[in-house]
């Protein structure tokens, strides 16, 4: 055994603290779900979880995720396939400012299109229902909004990007000598692009489909919003109406707690499934430089495709953004939309005079700007202790920092319902600390991402070197390590910080009275009939965040040409 | 100026022991070599001098001053062992301009501002890289960020410079440079260096004394680099430090034959008894010509190289490299053909067991 006693120095203090915050932040809030599932009465027990699992809601909303997660998946890998191919392959004008149009989706919340478009398409009083019914005659409502083809349509507008950016990267990076010798033995377009092409970008395609079923088994607002009119529940929203309407008593838990372990695991699958796509398909497209690809012309396709583009982004972006910001100007929701009936009060009410959503404004932000710092500096020494340290039962820290990516959102908020109400000493139950306890769980995934590829770009070496020039452990890491993966930091900052203020699916199921953060008070006032006030909301909302990503881009831009 | 002691020493990752024992002496300022092939331990042995890996057994000293003990669990941090260090991939910080980097040691220093520009210049025009001071590691070749390891390692005055591979990812040209500035330098400094290698030409070229190590870790040999070219202790030193050529001998009824049995040996006596022997040489060694006395062989291939001309000869069912001088070759019209029939006559031979003939043309 070593003779050299292990000295209690920084190495210690970091492993320590990465750990800490591993277990204390996600491991804890994750065992409880399972320990609540599955010991009942102090006892071991799986014919309690089969019973949960066989009632009708439970059920029910576990075929719900599947099939509204399956629906999504098929369509959005689809329209990203498409539209990918088109923007990359094809001489489509304006291909680049396309490209960039068809992630803005990304940015804009789900469940703030969902409102838009229950205002277009409910059944009752659609804007788009009325106008079949009031101007071109129809007889009743046209379209409905609340059905599983609506749900899984406008999940669509929202996620095909996880497929439209990975398999544009794929066609980009994909040395087009593969396809070039191809042509040379004497294969056409199509047989090149059926028998190299696709193959060659399918591991991004199933990746990018499986980030796509991932999102949208876990996804809350859609279905919250077009769902729960008509009965349809998936399983984040059938954990909230149990955890809601039952405040909290013990079945319900219960039955939150099976839920979120089957979440869980489906979730573990989905991403074990998606390593092992991506680590086969790794050597198949080996370039990393960016080529210029053979495009296939278009000739006369090439203007009527662009204009499919167009429509289809004013369609799934314009459109619901304009209604909203229209709505939200609206004296009263159901108002024909025209010139005398709108007014500039929603707004001023909501930002200047009503508590409410100040205080959802406020928290928001703060909640964003606090979960984001603690967890990027939480994540930075987590994924230096992964990435760069030499320490015993590192495998233990490895698979706690592999928990944060396949927890949901929802199974989150039930672990840390669990751990932080007071069982345990602590109550935060009700307050804003909740919520930033979750996010910090939640987000964590993304900080770690960000920091360990960042360090992953610093050699060994240059901390040694620092070590060797008389730098003690913490001169070196302020020396060297902290401003080289300092832009990783940033990253890592802004990955969360932004996704944080139009958060949703967490703080819903952890707000109290005073702790309301902008999604809950934009899903609450919708559900409380408010929708003027809901819809406004929205636009200063999109407003911020769209600010956000803005001004992000652009110092970006800045700080990587310096 | 400090030597190194290593005592005993033993390190291991899991099952894998890369030391085991290991005695090592390098003389107060003096370059020594160590030179091995890859995965022989020696760049463990480097990290462990360091401190960058902690000893799990033996001893080592810095001087006189014990800086790692297995036994009493002594290990001194790598920043308080006062040493430089160059590292293989230079390890220049890139977020820091030259005058930076090579002034980190003396800023962690608390040197006072005056002498720290002073000195940090000295070091930077030391390696040649005057009027750089303001770049980026981004807009430095190779070569130049190379020199700036160096001066970083230099400038605070260590006591022991070491050096891990740090020409490797040179181009041959500027390797051949960089190793008589490193040597220049540190006759210059009269610091002690310890340099680590399994380049042999590196190796022979820079050292004061040097050890080759086998494969396991064991140190084979040390020596100053004359003598283990010239005599080294065993057939892997042989082998290392060039191309090594082996004929079997044999003695039969009190002559002296090769394998086949029939061919006599015509070279230098053996020094050792046995009735099987094996007979190393390089090709500088050999000195083939047409006709005239000596061991009968014929050409294989003839690949005339420029300032030689390598010949590949077989003699008595065994192939052997022989190299002559071309220009010699040329003017006293010596050069062979292939398929020509030649006679070998030998310079120097290093006599082995026949054991080694076994081991394979390494």
């Amino acid at each position: 055994m070593s003779a050299a006693a292990p000295r209690f120095g920084t190495a210690q203090v970091l492993f320590g603290l990465a750990v800490g915050i591993l277990v204390i932040f996600v491991a804890v809030p994750v065992l409880l779900i399972f320990f609540n599932a599955f010991w009942v009465n102090g006892a071991f027990n799986v014919a309690d979880v089969l019973k949960v699992l066989r009632q009708k809601d439970t059920y029910e909303a576990l075929l719900n995720s599947l099939v509204l997660a399956s629906g999504v998946t098929v369509t959005g890998t689809i329209v990203g396939t498409f539209f990918a191919w088109l923007v990359t392959r094809t001489d489509l004008p304006f291909k680049g400012a396309m490209k960039v149009l068809f992630l803005v989706p990304f940015m804009l919340p789900s469940f703030i299109g969902a409102l838009a478009w229950k205002m277009l398409l409910s059944p009752r009083s659609g804007y788009i229902n009325r106008f079949f019914q009031e101007v071109l005659g129809f007889d009743g409502p046209v379209f409905d909004i609340y059905t599983y083809g609506g749900i899984i349509g406008v999940e669509t507008m929202y996620l095909f990007p996880f497929v439209f950016i990975q398999v544009c990267g794929a066609l980009e990076r994909m040395d087009p000598t593969l396809e070039e010798s191809a042509r040379i033995s004497g294969a056409d377009l199509f047989t090149i692009t059926r028998r190299i092409t696709i193959p060659l970008v399918l591991p991004s395609i199933l990746s990018g489909a499986l980030l796509i079923m991932l999102y949208s088994m876990a996804h809350f607002g859609t279905v919250a919003v077009l769902g729960i009119e008509a009965g349809i529940y998936n399983i984040p929203t059938l954990i909230y109406e149990k955890i809601h309407q039952s405040a909290g008593s013990f079945d319900s838990i219960r039955t939150g707690t099976v839920l979120a372990t089957v979440l869980v695991v489906t979730a573990a699958f989905i991403l074990w499934l998606q390593n092992r796509v991506l680590s086969r398909g790794r050597y198949q497209i080996i370039a990393g430089k960016s080529f210029r690809p053979t495009e296939l012309k278009l000739r006369g396709l090439r203007y009527p495709l662009l204009a499919f583009c167009l429509a289809y982004i004013a369609f799934t972006i314009v459109l619901p953004t304009v209604t909203i910001f229209l709505v939200g100007g609206l004296k009263t929701y159901g108002l024909p939309l025209a010139a005398e009936n709108f007014t500039w009060g929603n707004y001023r009410h909501i930002l200047f005079e009503w508590q409410l959503t100040r205080d959802a404004i406020w928290n928001s932000i703060t909640l964003g700007l606090a979960a984001a710092l603690i967890t990027m500096f939480a994540g930075v020494i987590i994924s230096y202790v992964i990435v760069k340290m030499k320490v015993r039962g590192k495998g233990i820290l490895e698979f706690l920092g592999m928990l944060p990516f396949s927890v949901p959102g929802s199974v989150i908020a039930l672990g840390v319902i669990l751990a932080w109400s007071g069982k345990f000493g602590v109550n935060l139950y009700n307050t804003v600390w909740i919520i930033l306890v979750a996010y910090i769980a939640r987000y964590m995934a993304f900080s770690l991402k960000a920091n360990s590829a960042a360090l992953e770009q610093v050699h060994d070496s240059l901390v040694e070197a620092a070590r060797a020039s008389g730098a003690t452990m913490w001169q070196a890491l302020r020396d060297v390590v902290v401003p080289l993966v300092r832009p990783g930091m940033l990253a890592a900052f802004f990955l969360i910080f932004l996704p944080a203020l139009r958060e949703l699916t967490v703080s819903v199921l952890l707000y109290g009275p005073t702790s309301r953060t902008i999604g809950v008070a934009i899903y609450t006032l919708n559900e409380d009939g408010e929708t003027v006030y809901s819809a406004a909301l929205a636009g200063i909302a999109l407003v911020i965040i769209v600010t956000g990503e803005v001004v992000i881009k652009r110092f970006f831009k800045t700080a990587s040409g310096s | 100026m400090a030597g190194v002691r290593i005592e005993g020493l033993a390190k291991a990752y899991g099952d894998h022991r890369v030391h085991t024992g290991l005695d090592l002496e390098v003389v107060p300022g003096q370059c020594f070599t160590l030179l091995g092939p890859s995965g022989c331990g020696k760049t463990v042995l480097m990290r462990l001098i360091a401190g960058f890996e902690a000893v799990d057994a033996g001893r080592i000293l810095i001087g006189e001053r014990v800086v790692a003990d297995g036994a009493s669990g002594v290990h001194v941090p790598p920043d308080e062992r006062g040493i430089g260090m160059v590292f293989q991939d230079y390890a220049v910080w890139p977020h820091m301009t030259v005058f930076d980097n090579v002034a980190y040691p003396l800023r962690i220093g608390r040197v006072a501002a005056a002498e720290l520009a002073e000195r940090t210049r000295a070091a930077v025009e030391q390696v040649g890289l005057a009027g750089l001071e303001a770049r980026l590691p981004s807009q430095l070749s190779g070569g130049q960020q190379q020199r700036v390891a160096l001066a970083r390692a230099l400038v605070s005055r260590p006591e022991l410079l070491l050096l891990d591979e740090p020409l490797n990812n040179l181009d041959a040209n500027l390797r051949e440079e960089m190793r008589f500035e490193i040597k220049a330098l540190q006759e210059r400094l009269g610091i002690t260096v310890l340099y680590v290698t399994h380049d042999q030409e590196i190796a022979l070229a820079i050292a004061d004394r040097m050890a080759v190590m086998d494969a396991s870790g064991r140190p084979r040999q040390s020596g100053t680099p004359a003598e283990l070219f010239d005599r080294p202790a065993d057939d892997f030193v042989f082998r290392f430090l060039g191309i090594a050529n082996f004929l079997e001998v044999r003695r039969v009824d009190g002559s002296l034959r090769l394998a086949d049995g029939r061919t006599p040996w015509a070279g230098p006596a053996p020094d050792r008894p046995g009735d099987r022997l094996a007979v190393g040489f390089r090709p500088g060694d050999v000195v083939a010509s047409r006709g005239g006395e000596g061991l009968p062989g014929v050409v294989r291939r003839a690949s005339f190289l420029g300032a030689q001309v390598d010949y590949l000869v077989e003699v008595a069912g065994t192939t052997i490299r022989a190299a002559v001088d071309s220009g010699r070759a040329f003017r006293e019209g010596r050069v062979l053909a292939e398929g020509e029939d030649c006679r070998l006559a030998f310079l120097g031979v290093q006599w082995f067991d026949a054991g080694v003939l076994d081991a394979g043309a390494a």
